[in-house]
């Protein structure tokens, strides 16, 4: 699978030198300021999500010496994002590994060094490419502590970019966190911000079951405040755990990964526009879901709409959707929505690629039509 | 089944990088340490190419492809002949008769299993078998070359591994008929057997899955400096798998210590080896590699324990992937599903049971050596049918797991929402007791 590596997307190379976030063909992106007033100010320092991720890995090979990350130039090179930058001077060549370029086989090897009591780190240079081990992920990483009577754990982490990026178009645009969310023995967290990056990072690779990390590359670049707390090494998330980033009455935006920070902004505009206060909750975690603060969120605001940007077929959304029938029918003054990418290949040229995605106007747009505003 | 209770007194080693080659002998060696990048220095008028992808080439002014036809084909070691007779007098298998009884009593009883539990299944009692005909040489002799805590991947046909390291006939059955007993639980197809305690991991349906984790758990042996090796068995079929070829050339690069046994029966269900692959057979991937190789014949059970111990001693010492390529002929059908006389004659089944076979070439050489009579063989042959099938009634009479099982292990910590499934499924039985027969579960009612 090396097809389109070396021109890997006109963002992913020029991510190497200058952070992604200032790639102008990029719109959605907006100021953050939003965010950061919830954070103290306390000892709080601003970390990209690739700083974030990077302390994390360093931090768990630090602290448990069963820890080791292989991939496709992970080592010499530093990763083809830097995410694992400085790691292989840190840590040495036998636990910071450049693999063959073989997905099935170094996905294979975590899975094998895992059943023998290791804590792999395997990183796919992208999501898109993990097609080729889903078999090892799946048949064998998710699969092997049930089939053994409980007697062979996989403790075992998979992580690296996820979802589309900018112009590299359908088949490295892909949003998998529906495939691996729908595997029993499999847990998927899908972090947006730097706290969610560093704290989800280090849970899965402590976690004793298999872990699938579902990095977006866009966010890569893009600095968020990390709390005091979080800065520090005993720092992990809970993962099964959604997040409230903004408290509201009116209507509940559930989002994930980068969605999250979209969904943000839209409800600052529609606080402007229409006075309403949307709550905005970060999902964190595919698999297991956290159905409960969803429910409790819509409880108290009556309304619901899921937004991701995957395909809208058999979604994180349609999920989200379906559990709203279930467990949250007699709260709802108003079906649930769902925002969601096009059911397209994703394209390459910038417009087209651009109406693939949803937006923050369309998130407005949705949520006005769905209060009837 | 953890391998490593703790990596030992290693974390100073493991956190300083390894030491650093200068000169150009890095280069060519296939270790990590080849990666530090030594500038190659071609002097002019050389001889050789010193591209970095092929630095051992020389120039030539010939233009000529290399044909695999014009290559001789890998040699297959042997000790005895298909008479049973040594073929080299100074080369004596060197076995006590007290091994050599236990290979071969292991072998015999392997194959009367299979053909007991082969007709059981016909008989609707399990639901699925295959059975090792033919190949219980490989698995016997290659199980008997190994220290008995170096760590097994096996495909599906290696029941004479187990049978060699200790798995006891209760516990083949126990897991034939998933009962209470079973270590998967009741979770798996029957023939997917597991040990702990004789670290065999276990077996996992999709085809050549475990060679790439037989090279991972080497590399967790690797770095805990363990004196214990790997070893992994496949057959030529699933070597055709992209698992195959990722693993062995990661096990390369990554000098993990691991012996690959591929089982090399001619078939993989009914597709032919000539439809399997075009060149000389599995051996010849190994050489391209870079991983040191043999051909064995299978059906010598002594010249397969050879050849495994030699290359477990390589894996070991060297620190590095060994290729076994272990020929034989498959005489049973591919599993209980396959009726194997629909794509080959039925004669030529029965010509190579009479012509060759491990165990017949094994008792041929037995009785040569005064070691074993006519007489013996069938005293074993009927009391081997009797404990296997006084084993099968046990292990058919258990009960089957508790309901429990359905749900745990799916993660360490069972999910939420599974404790609400079990939840869920202990009322719908209260509720309806009369609907639910759960005499056949280990603990009833009270198993969930």
């Amino acid at each position: 699978m090396f097809t389109a590596r070396n021109f890997l997307s006109r963002a992913a190379g020029s991510a190497l030198r200058k952070p992604v976030v200032n790639v102008p063909r990029v719109t959605a992106f907006q100021p953050l300021k939003i965010q950061q007033k919830y954070y103290s100010s306390g000892g709080t320092k601003d970390y990209t999500v690739r700083e974030a991720l990077n302390e994390a890995l360093a931090e768990e090979l630090e602290r448990d010496e069963k820890v080791f990350i292989m991939g496709e130039e992970v080592a010499q090179y530093n990763g083809a994002y830097k995410v694992t930058k400085g790691l292989l001077d840190r840590f040495g060549e036998k636990r910071v590994i450049d693999s063959p370029i073989t997905e099935h086989g170094f996905a294979g090897l975590g899975v094998g060094a895992a059943l023998a009591g290791l804590n792999p780190v395997v990183e796919f240079m992208t999501w898109n490419f993990a097609m080729q081990a889903i078999d090892q992920i799946i048949n064998s990483g998710a699969k092997t502590h049930y089939m053994s009577g409980g007697i062979q754990p996989c403790s075992i982490t998979f992580r690296g970019p996820n979802g589309f990026a900018a112009g590299v178009a359908a088949q490295h645009s892909q949003d998998y966190s529906a495939w691996y969310g729908s595997i029993p023995g499999l847990k998927v967290v899908t972090p947006w911000s730097a706290e969610d990056a560093k704290g989800l990072l280090k849970a899965a690779i402590r976690d004793p079951n298999p872990v699938v990390v579902l990095e977006n590359e866009l966010l890569y670049g893009q600095a968020f405040p990390m709390s005091e707390e979080a800065q520090k090494s005993d720092f992990v998330l809970p993962i099964g755990k959604a997040k409230i980033e903004r408290v509201g009455k009116d209507v509940t935006l559930v989002a994930l990964s980068r969605c999250v920070g979209q969904a943000l902004t839209a409800a600052e505009t529609l606080k402007k526009k229409y006075g309403v206060e949307a709550e905005v909750i970060n999902l964190r975690s595919v698999k297991p879901l956290d159905v409960e603060t969803i429910m409790k969120s819509v409880k108290k605001t009556n309304h619901l709409i899921a937004i991701e940007s995957g395909f809208p077929s058999f979604g994180v959304s349609s999920e989200i959707l379906a559990l709203s029938m279930e467990y949250m029918f007699d709260f709802l003054d108003a079906p649930a929505q769902r925002i969601t990418g096009a059911e397209v290949p994703t394209p390459y040229a910038i417009g087209l690629e651009q109406l693939s995605f949803p937006d923050e106007d369309i998130m407005v747009k949705k949520t006005a039509q769905l209060l009837r505003l | 089944m953890v391998l490593l209770n703790s990596i030992r007194a290693s974390s100073r080693r493991l956190l300083v990088p390894g030491p650093r080659l200068p000169t150009t002998a890095g280069y060519f060696s296939s270790t990590a340490l080849a990666r530090e990048n030594v500038p190659v220095k071609q002097p002019s008028r050389s001889d050789s190419v010193l591209f970095p992808g092929a630095v051992n080439s020389k120039f030539t002014n010939e233009l000529k492809f290399q044909k695999p036809h014009d290559l001789p084909a890998i040699p297959t070691y042997r000790l005895i002949d298909a008479h049973g007779v040594v073929v080299d007098n100074s080369r004596e298998p060197d076995v006590s008769q007290e091994l050599a009884l236990k290979m071969y009593k292991d072998m015999v009883t392997t194959s009367i299993m299979d053909l007991l539990m082969y007709e059981s299944q016909r008989q609707g009692r399990i639901s699925f078998y295959m059975v090792s005909a033919g190949e219980e040489g490989i698995a016997v002799g290659s199980a008997a070359a190994l220290a008995p805590d170096d760590v097994i991947f096996s495909q599906y046909r290696e029941q004479g591994v187990m049978m060699y390291r200790g798995f006891t006939l209760d516990e083949f059955m126990n897991q034939l008929f998933a009962n209470k007993f079973d270590y998967g639980k009741g979770r798996n197809m029957p023939i997917h057997f597991m040990s702990e305690r004789l670290h065999m991991h276990p077996i996992s349906s999709p085809l050549a899955t475990q060679i790439p984790h037989s090279v991972g758990a080497a590399y967790a042996l690797k770095l805990d400096r363990s004196s214990r090796i790997v070893v992994c068995f496949f057959g030529e079929g699933a070597a055709s798998e992209g698992d195959f070829h990722a693993a062995l050339n990661i096990a390369a690069t990554r000098s993990c210590p691991v012996v690959f046994i591929c089982r090399n029966n001619g078939f993989a269900i009914s597709t032919p080896t000539l439809e399997q692959y075009k060149g000389d057979g599995i051996a010849s991937r190994g050489v391209g590699y870079g991983i040191d190789t043999v051909r064995v014949d299978g059906n010598d059970i002594m010249a397969v324990r050879e050849v495994t111990m030699r290359a477990r001693d390589i894996a070991l010492k060297e620190q590095k992937p060994v290729l076994i390529e272990a020929m034989s002929y498959r005489v049973s059908h591919h599993s209980t599903s396959d009726d194997s006389f629909a794509y080959r004659a039925k004669v030529e089944v029965e010509d190579w049971k009479h012509r060759d076979n491990p165990i017949t070439r094994m008792r041929k050489w037995l009785e040569a050596k005064s070691w074993w009579t006519g007489e013996q063989d069938q005293e074993l042959r009927t009391q081997v049918r009797k404990d296997i099938l006084k084993a099968f009634v046990r292990a058919e009479k258990e009960k089957k797991p508790a309901l429990e099982n359905l749900f745990l292990d799916i993660y360490k910590t069972p999910s939420r929402d599974l404790e609400e499934q079990m939840a869920e499924l202990r009322r719908i039985i209260e509720e309806y007791p009369d609907e639910y027969d759960l005499g056949a579960f280990d603990r009833g009612k009270e198993g969930l």
